[in-house]
């Protein structure tokens, strides 16, 4: 049996204005709150236009009239069977407060991951240091097999000039811009089941491992530190933020031990996923001022004590922020 | 890509679809976009060159950190502003929307649009193009991992029956018997198909058009055979106007 199409759209057609109308609204103001009785008629709307659909897809022919009321279902469908929080207004101090320290720890398997992948890529570099000295060309970044630590030392230590005058800001924004990308392909290759992330933060580990024990062994303890510790001491955690979400993003991609589709356990994490990010960002963003603006001045422009005590204050700080804040919230 | 269309059913029994736009044209989607974000860092660095001569340091520190952000910005913020398109989506009649068919979230669009770097290994969207090409639901990996899909936006147009039909003389509605038979017997497609032919009808040129009528006229005469006197005369465009007022219309008055 075919429907009489006229009258049916004539009778029909009230009611799928009225819940187009509703969607609009929906859609222009998204922290519109309807009362339970709009939210009642609402439902009866969406009903009734789902009834609409089945009964044009079972008797009647007419595609273009099934198109639109499949796109209004369709529309109206996520509104109705959506059971996931409606994000409000953006609260910059909350989310400062609770939702990134929170989330960092709920997901602290993975930071721990994390963290041992990049301890094993510096010890792989430590040995590799001590083993083959001259494997530094291989293991160290940025130009940093070029010279000996005791001469970079005393090259920085006699500079009566600052290289950086009239570029700090571009240097620092460089730094931003560079880290913030490593740190998102870093989370993003997480979609690679882990293997891309797992590859950068051991090659981050190598790079900080061949480095950290070049200094030591050539006796520049205090300049190490005083040169990385500003801002390593926020930057190493951002990197390590970044492949603590990639591992969040690999761990529901593939799914280990849980039967729950893809689609739900991605959408379980997706929310995390983007604090996390937010997160590292952020991080990034104070380690390149602190990169630009501190860590490449040397004594006897600041004394190395000074840099020390300040990175060491910015990493106690930032355990404390991440292990302790929003605790007692909900 | 496995199908082009994503049927989804909700709790209720009702079974709604998407049609998901295939790679090609969200690569073009994708270039529109890559363009507009050259001339919005056309103007900026149109902007910035004056402040340059005071300090040349900090107008190119804001040109890197204007890239930048343009380059991840530009996609999360209209995706967000305009429930999942942008502007090369929104040109070629796209959107971004879950994969299961709920509400579109920030985590979703921000998470797609972060994934991009991976999509676009080694180059030109390789990565991005070949997932999209395998899989089922035409994802790029962003899209797997933030469980969101892109679909074509139908464009529909109510047809007018009124105007097609009116002021036609229907000859089979003498055999209100066979007429019935006939509404009975037509299968929902072949309905459709009618009624497009007549709706698209300006679109053929003459020949093809009436080669067209001409089939459909003797499809639809295998499913009932008038008498005579119901079809002398009537041409196989006027033949299939009135099997469509028939099929569509249950009375004669509209």
């Amino acid at each position: 049996m075919i429907i009489d199409l006229q009258r049916f759209i004539r009778i029909e057609r009230p009611v799928w204005t009225e819940l187009e109308a509703v969607l609009n609204r929906l859609e222009a103001e998204p922290n519109l709150k309807m009362s339970l009785e709009e939210v009642q008629h609402f439902h009866d709307l969406y009903e009734r236009a789902t009834a609409g659909l089945a009964k044009l897809t079972t008797f009647s022919s007419e595609p273009a009239t099934r198109q639109y009321l499949e796109s209004l279902v369709a529309r109206a469908y996520g509104e109705v069977h959506e059971t996931r929080e409606k994000r409000r207004r953006l609260q910059p101090l909350k989310w400062l407060r609770q939702t990134l320290p929170q989330t960092f720890r709920r997901q602290i398997r993975a930071f721990h991951l994390a963290l041992a992948i990049t301890l094993v890529g510096c010890a792989f570099g430590t040995a590799a240091t001590l083993i083959d000295p001259e494997s530094r060309h291989v293991t160290m970044p940025f130009g940093h097999d070029r010279l000996k630590p005791s001469e970079r030392v005393a090259e920085e230590e006699q500079r009566t000039t600052d290289q950086l005058t009239g570029n700090r800001t571009l240097f620092s924004s460089r730094l931003m811009t560079n880290n913030t990308q490593v740190s998102i392909f870093t989370l993003a290759l997480g979609a690679t089941w882990g293997i891309g992330t797992v590859l950068i933060l051991f090659y981050n580990g190598i790079s900080l491992g061949a480095i950290a024990t070049d200094y030591v062994a050539d006796g520049q303890v205090r300049f190490l530190l005083g040169w990385l510790l500003p801002h390593g001491a926020i930057e190493i955690p951002a990197i390590l933020v970044a492949g603590q979400a990639g591992f969040v993003l690999a761990r529901s991609m593939i799914g280990w031990g849980d039967r729950t589709p893809l689609g739900r356990r991605l959408r379980a994490v997706s929310r995390d996923l983007v604090t996390l990010s937010v997160g590292f960002a952020l991080m990034m963003v104070w380690a390149a001022f602190v990169e630009a603006f501190l860590s490449q001045y040397h004594e006897p422009v600041v004394p190395y004590g000074a840099k020390i005590a300040f990175g060491t204050l910015e990493l106690v700080a930032l355990i404390f922020y991440l292990g302790r804040s929003g605790r007692n919230e909900r | 890509m496995k199908g082009s269309a994503l049927p989804i059913r909700t709790p209720e029994g009702i079974v709604f679809s998407q049609t998901l736009a295939g790679p090609v044209v969200r690569f073009f989607a994708w270039l529109i976009d890559g363009l507009c974000v050259m001339a919005l860092m056309s103007f900026v660095v149109g902007l910035v060159r004056g402040f340059g001569l005071v300090s040349p340091g900090i107008a190119n520190a804001v040109l890197a950190i204007t890239g930048f952000v343009l380059n991840f910005g530009f996609s999360i913020f209209l995706e967000w502003a305009w429930r999942g398109q942008t502007i090369g989506k929104k040109l070629l009649g796209l959107r971004v929307v879950d994969a299961d068919g709920m509400r579109l979230q920030l985590e979703q669009i921000v998470t797609r649009n972060l994934l991009r770097v991976v999509d676009l290994l080694p180059a030109a969207y390789l990565v991005g193009g070949l997932s999209c090409w395998l899989s089922r639901k035409c994802q790029r990996l962003g899209d797997i991992a933030a469980n969101t899909i892109v679909v074509r936006i139908p464009v529909v147009t109510e047809p007018d029956l009124d105007q097609l039909l009116a002021g036609k003389f229907n000859s089979l509605r003498q055999h209100a018997h066979l007429a019935a038979r006939l509404r009975q017997r037509v299968t929902p497609v072949e309905a459709g198909i009618a009624l497009q032919a007549l709706v698209r009808r300006d679109e053929f040129d003459a020949v093809a058009r009436i080669e067209l009528f001409e089939q459909l006229a003797s499809h639809f005469q295998t499913k009932v055979s008038f008498p005579q006197d119901a079809v002398d005369g009537v041409s196989s465009e006027q033949y299939i106007r009135n099997v469509v007022d028939v099929v569509y219309r249950t009375s004669a008055s509209a």
